[in-house]
């Protein structure tokens, strides 16, 4: 009921939480060996950030819209490509249904 | 014969009779009250699902079960309409009851500030009535009805928020591509009873030629079905209406979405299966060709569907991309099934696909009724406007953590467990097919890392901060509740679903000979 088998592999969740739960046991035990000199209240919970005022928590949070710039800037071809695709004409959803029915048909052996 | 047995044997009309009564019936009560009307759909909703219920328990242990409509003892079977319901047939109705139920709990709170609800649930159930059919006829022409029925009530229900103005171009567009596709299904099934005098699913297999019209209509019925499925380059479609479209209503159209990518498996598999199997072309068997070609359509519908969700800063239209990629993943599967027929592999491949089907409907399902929760909340739909919601959703957001995990294949949810299946398989196919994949999975989790940390996390933006935020209304949790749980319990148990309803559907897939015997010796 648990297993899976995919013929070249398997999978069991119940063994993959228990193997994971000792995994979380041998951290927290480790964590254990650590020294202990955070404390709350103190000047530790506050940011450091050398030589610039603090900004307020809005102003530093990365949005939505930035967050994976360095990708898409790196990849700005292939989205320009994508974009151009998307022009959100019904026209060209047709034409592109008609482009994959042409494709098919050559393959298929209609044409 | 027993109340019981007699309930069996009339199940496969009754499944799609109820919601249908109940669609004109619904609009009547709620004129008198409209809390007995929304207590009526869910009532019909929830008779339909004892009925497919029933239905699947005769099906899974005694096999395939017909229904003539019409006179039993015509000379010439084809011209009745016929139900036939296998073990594919009623996993796919399964599917689309579970999502017809959460849609009516969720919209009870998320609609109920909004006019013409009259017409919403008479809208939805007859939505629900022509996916039902789509799935459980074994009639071409029946399938285009109901096709059309889904077309045109799926159009009205995408204009749902007829105020806003992308809404009704969103309708329009979905109604231009589904005429234009409804056309050519019309097309085809013209065709094909011009060639063999027949409409009937099962009669037709067993005399296709694979003619060159034969061609023809394979190409049209495929390329119209994978438009409708949202395959790319044909999917732009979906982001507009899923975008647009209040998310119960999203669920129901996803089953009418998962239906039409149900009617490529028929006709790949049950339709065309044998002659495709036995026919070359370029020195190549026929379903290895047509196998590559829908694992070409996979792929770029991965990447395509991925990258573009990436970019995105619409919560809803975000998610409808990744709603596209995962049918690239099922389509994966499908082509490997077919590439690789008779195969150890290939058959698992389609276990991977077909229990993709039932996962994408949760995991996607929820994560619209995450989006929509936070809509009803925050009145913003953009991820750069939302902030600090994990403080005041609680709930919800425990719901989009299993979600998002869920739909990027992490473990131990259900997502990986077809997903698992998926990549092992195709790996034997062609490794860098798998490596492609599982990257894409790798994207998804940080599309959606982009939105837990965007929305959920960091402080709570001024624009939402103000307007006092609370916690998603009690049904809208239990909603998400049931697509978490069963999330939670496919993860855990991926074996009982698969043995249970999986392998049947499967199997009933590849023994096409089976289905098309069921018409040909038993009417």
């Amino acid at each position: 009921m648990f297993g899976l088998e995919s013929g070249s592999g398997f999978w069991n969740p119940v063994l993959w939480g228990c193997i994971i739960f000792i995994a979380f046991l041998l951290l927290y035990g480790i964590r254990g060996f650590g020294r202990s000199t955070y404390k709350k209240g103190t000047e530790q919970e506050s940011s450091f950030l050398s030589g610039n005022p603090e900004s307020t928590p809005e102003e530093m949070q990365v949005k939505a819209s930035n967050l994976y710039w360095g990708f898409t800037s790196s990849m700005k071809t292939l989205y320009n490509g994508l974009r151009s695709m998307h022009t959100g004409d019904v026209g060209d959803y047709v034409l592109w249904f008609i482009i994959i029915l042409a494709i098919l048909f050559v393959v298929i052996g209609v044409m | 014969m027993t109340p019981l047995e007699f309930l069996i044997e009339q199940s496969p009309a009754l499944i799609v009779a109820v919601p249908l009564l109940g669609a004109f019936l619904t609009s009547l009560i709620g004129r008198v009250n409209e809390k007995a009307r929304n207590i009526f759909a869910l009532f019909i909703v929830c008779l339909t699902g004892v009925l497919i219920a029933i239905l699947a328990s005769d099906v899974l242990t005694s096999g395939p079960r017909l229904y003539v409509f019409g006179a039993q003892n015509l000379q010439v079977p084809m011209v009745r309409i016929i139900f036939e319901v296998d073990s594919m047939s009623i996993f796919m109705a399964i599917i689309t009851i579970i999502l017809a139920l959460v849609a009516l709990v969720y919209s009870w709170s998320f609609l109920k500030e909004y006019d013409g609800l009259d017409k919403f649930y008479t809208l939805a159930l007859l939505l629900i009535t022509s996916t039902l059919g789509m799935e459980l006829t074994g009639d071409m022409f029946n399938f285009f009805v109901f096709l059309e029925i889904s077309c045109i009530t799926s159009c009205a229900l995408i204009a749902f928020w007829i105020t806003e103005g992308e809404a009704l171009e969103a309708a329009f567009k979905y109604l231009v591509i589904s005429s234009i596709g409804a056309l050519f299904i019309l097309f085809s099934i013209g065709l094909l009873y011009a060639q063999y005098n027949a409409l009937n699913i099962a009669t037709l297999a067993s005399v296709l030629q694979f003619s060159f019209v034969d061609k023809i209509i394979l190409v049209l019925l495929v390329v119209v079905l994978a438009m409708k499925a949202g395959v790319v380059p044909m999917h732009m479609w979906l982001p507009d209406s899923y975008g647009r479209a209040p998310p119960s209503v999203i669920l129901v159209i996803m089953g009418a979405t998962l239906a039409s990518f149900y009617g490529i498996l028929r006709v790949i598999f049950t339709l065309y299966g044998e002659v495709l199997t036995t026919t070359m072309r370029f020195n190549l068997p026929m379903h290895v060709l047509v196998g590559w070609l829908l694992i070409a359509l996979a792929v770029v519908t991965i990447i395509v569907g991925v990258l573009m969700a990436l970019i995105q800063s619409d919560f809803m239209r975000l998610i409808a991309y990744v709603a596209v990629a995962e049918i690239g993943y099922m389509l994966l599967a499908v082509g490997t099934g077919f590439a690789a027929w008779g195969t150890a592999y290939a058959t698992t491949a389609l276990h991977g696909g077909v229990l993709h089907i039932l996962n994408d409907a949760l995991d996607i399902g929820l994560l619209f009724l995450v989006a929509g929760a936070v809509y009803y909340v925050t009145k913003k739909r953009l991820l750069d406007d939302l902030g600090g919601l994990a403080r005041t959703m609680k709930y919800t957001t425990v719901f989009l953590l299993i979600g998002l995990l869920a739909v990027a294949g992490m473990p131990p949810l259900n997502g990986f467990a077809s997903k698992f299946l998926i990549y092992e398989s195709v790996y034997q196919l062609n490794p860098i097919l798998a490596i492609v994949a599982i990257l894409c999975s790798i994207l998804m989790l940080a599309i959606f890392v982009k939105v837990f940390y965007a929305a959920f996390l960091g402080p709570q933006r001024n624009i939402t901060a103000s307007t006092g935020l609370k916690e998603a209304p009690r049904s809208m949790l239990i909603a998400m509740g049931v697509f978490a749980a069963a999330a939670i319990f496919i993860g855990l148990f991926p074996n009982y679903v698969l043995d249970t309803l999986v392998k049947p559907a499967v199997s009933a897939l590849l023994n096409h000979a089976d289905y098309i015997g069921m018409v040909i010796g038993g009417v």
